[in-house]
């Protein structure tokens, strides 16, 4: 599958500045396809999963309402620059990504 | 041991989505703990929504809490949302929209190093308080700000 | 009735009379110097940033959007679009030799050969056609995100538009002068009332973008296109919102790299001549 985050993760004084954005339609399954006049199937990301370390630095849990092309940012401490992080996530249809990196 | 049961086990696991994703080793079995509180999500009332994702609606105001967010949405699909807790102790934090029809957006439990910082973008449906309400040692905290959200001016 | 309405609104133009016959570098001074003096706090390259230019207030969301703007996506989807070789084995890199350094400054330009204003998404097809590939549709998609990956690696560039001493090219910029200050559409508007007059204005809930440092932006990821999934992913070429903005004054909108909007592409840019290239860019 292509990888449909993009992440930059950069550690200044011991903290890891995580930003990231997420290529994803977050169809919130009320709307109706102006041409056809069909609902537009429901189609978000439901969980998103970051982890530095082997540890869980964050678990996300999100609705429709996060805007199409989502974006998300967070920090946290004890993190330095070569230190692994990888971000996951899965959407309400059971499709899923996950990109590993670096923190820069 | 009786190797129907261990099949039967594996195979729950890997039924849904969050089973999918596991077994394609895209999520750690720890990252895998919380189902996707659906009744948090799909509750139509502030209150509900928040017993859902938080455990109870009882909130105390505090302004050590810090929600940024436009006074004027330039396009309610997409508000900026930046909350940072300088309460001690912040272990999950929220975001409503309450007149969204579902007013929770999202919730998030931090990593016992992560700073309780979140930014991300919401869609609004017209002008509303954006809520963000953090945990802290068990007990919940939150804030609000009325966004504005307007129609554009240009024919729409 | 409606089609009385557009005849009457493409027969009203009404050319706004210049004294002499300006010179393009006279207009481009006059135009400076009139956004320069009307918004005296705006640094002049800033202007490239339209609304957020002149407004605080919603400038602070853009800046929330640069963070990690959307139409970064489309930047990749155009960088592999634009590495992806030809059925016969070139790649657009062999119409383009200069990408890397940034080429997007130099359109639109006019080629004396062909007698034609020629635009970036015009040179995009061109290379597709010529090469035996299918040119992409003009508005929206493939061309928006080879459009974006060529003008991200062009900012910073200081837009560079030429018109040459040749009588087509000067009917080209004289032509898309007059589609900007002529009134047109049945609220009988032109760009210049709200991007000249009015820039900075209000229009209901809207600031007015000063037409200065307009084009430098394109193309652009409109979360306005975004939110709608019925309009595309939110990419659009400058073309496709002059339509927009034509069709915002009920006037019929001319084609996507029609003579019309090319001429005024052309004409529109060279007013921002010595501001620098920032496409694409995020905007309302």
């Amino acid at each position: 599958m292509a990888k449909s985050i993009k992440l930059r993760a950069k550690a200044k004084d011991g903290t890891a500045t995580v930003k990231a954005l997420i290529s994803h339609p977050m169809e919130t399954g009320l709307r109706k396809d102006k041409k056809s006049g069909q609902p537009i199937p429901a189609e978000f990301i439901q969980e998103v999963v970051c982890e530095s370390g082997g540890k869980t630095v964050l678990s996300a849990q999100w609705g429709s309402a996060i805007s199409k092309n989502p974006f998300l940012s967070f920090k946290f401490s004890g993190a330095k620059s070569g230190d692994s992080i990888k971000v996951s996530w899965v959407d309400n249809k059971g499709n899923s990504d996950s990109i590993d990196a670096s923190i820069k | 041991m009786n190797h129907n049961r261990r099949t039967l086990l594996k195979g729950s696991l890997a039924a849904g989505a969050v089973g999918a994703a596991v077994s394609a080793g895209l999520l750690t079995p720890k990252a895998v703990m919380a189902a996707w509180a659906k009744d948090a999500f799909e509750a139509k009332e502030v209150n509900a929504a928040l017993t859902g994702a938080m455990g109870s609606a009882d909130a105390t105001a505090s302004d050590k809490i810090k929600l940024k967010a436009p006074d004027i949405a330039e396009n309610g699909a997409v508000v900026p949302i930046t909350v940072t807790s300088n309460i001690d102790g912040t272990t999950s934090m929220s975001i409503l929209v309450a007149e969204n029809n579902t007013p929770l957006t999202s919730t998030y439990d931090l990593g016992p190093n992560t700073e309780a910082y979140i930014s991300t973008r919401v869609k609004m449906g017209k002008t509303s308080d954006v809520i963000a309400v953090v945990k802290a040692g068990g007990k919940l905290y939150s804030t609000k700000k009325e966004v504005k959200v307007t129609i554009g001016g240009c024919g729409g | 009735m409606n089609k009385i309405a557009n005849v009457l609104s493409a027969a009203f133009l009404v050319v706004t009379p210049f004294a002499a016959q300006a010179t393009p570098d006279q207009d481009l001074n006059e135009f400076r110097e009139y956004f320069f003096k009307k918004f005296p706090d705006t640094p002049k390259n800033d202007f490239i940033n339209g609304v957020y230019s002149i407004d605080p207030a919603s400038r602070e969301q853009w800046e929330a959007f640069e963070e990690f703007p959307s139409y970064e996506i489309y930047v990749d989807k155009g960088e592999e679009l634009f590495n992806k070789k030809f059925a016969n084995g070139k790649g657009f890199a062999d119409c383009f030799p200069n990408y890397k350094k940034g080429i997007r400054q130099n359109y639109p330009y006019f080629d004396t050969n062909s007698g034609k204003v020629v635009t970036l998404e015009g040179a995009i097809n061109k290379c597709l056609t010529d090469n035996g590939e299918k040119a992409y549709k003009w508005k929206t998609g493939n061309i928006t995100y080879v459009s974006a990956y060529l003008a991200y690696l062009s900012r910073g560039n200081k837009i560079n538009v030429k018109v040459p001493n040749d009588a087509k090219a000067m009917a080209a910029y004289n032509r898309g002068k007059n589609h900007f200050y002529a009134k047109r559409g049945q609220l009988n508007m032109s760009c210049a009332d709200c991007h000249y007059h009015y820039a900075g204005s209000k229009i209901r809930a809207d600031i007015l973008s000063p037409a200065l440092g307009q084009p430098s932006g394109f193309p652009v990821y409109r979360n306005k296109w975004a939110g709608d999934s019925s309009k595309g992913d939110g990419m659009g070429t400058l073309h496709r919102r002059y339509g927009g903005c034509n069709k915002q004054v009920r006037a019929k909108p001319f084609n996507a790299q029609s003579d019309e909007y090319k001429a005024l592409e052309y004409f529109h840019t060279y007013m921002s001549n010595g501001l620098e290239v920032n496409g694409p860019s995020q905007r309302k």
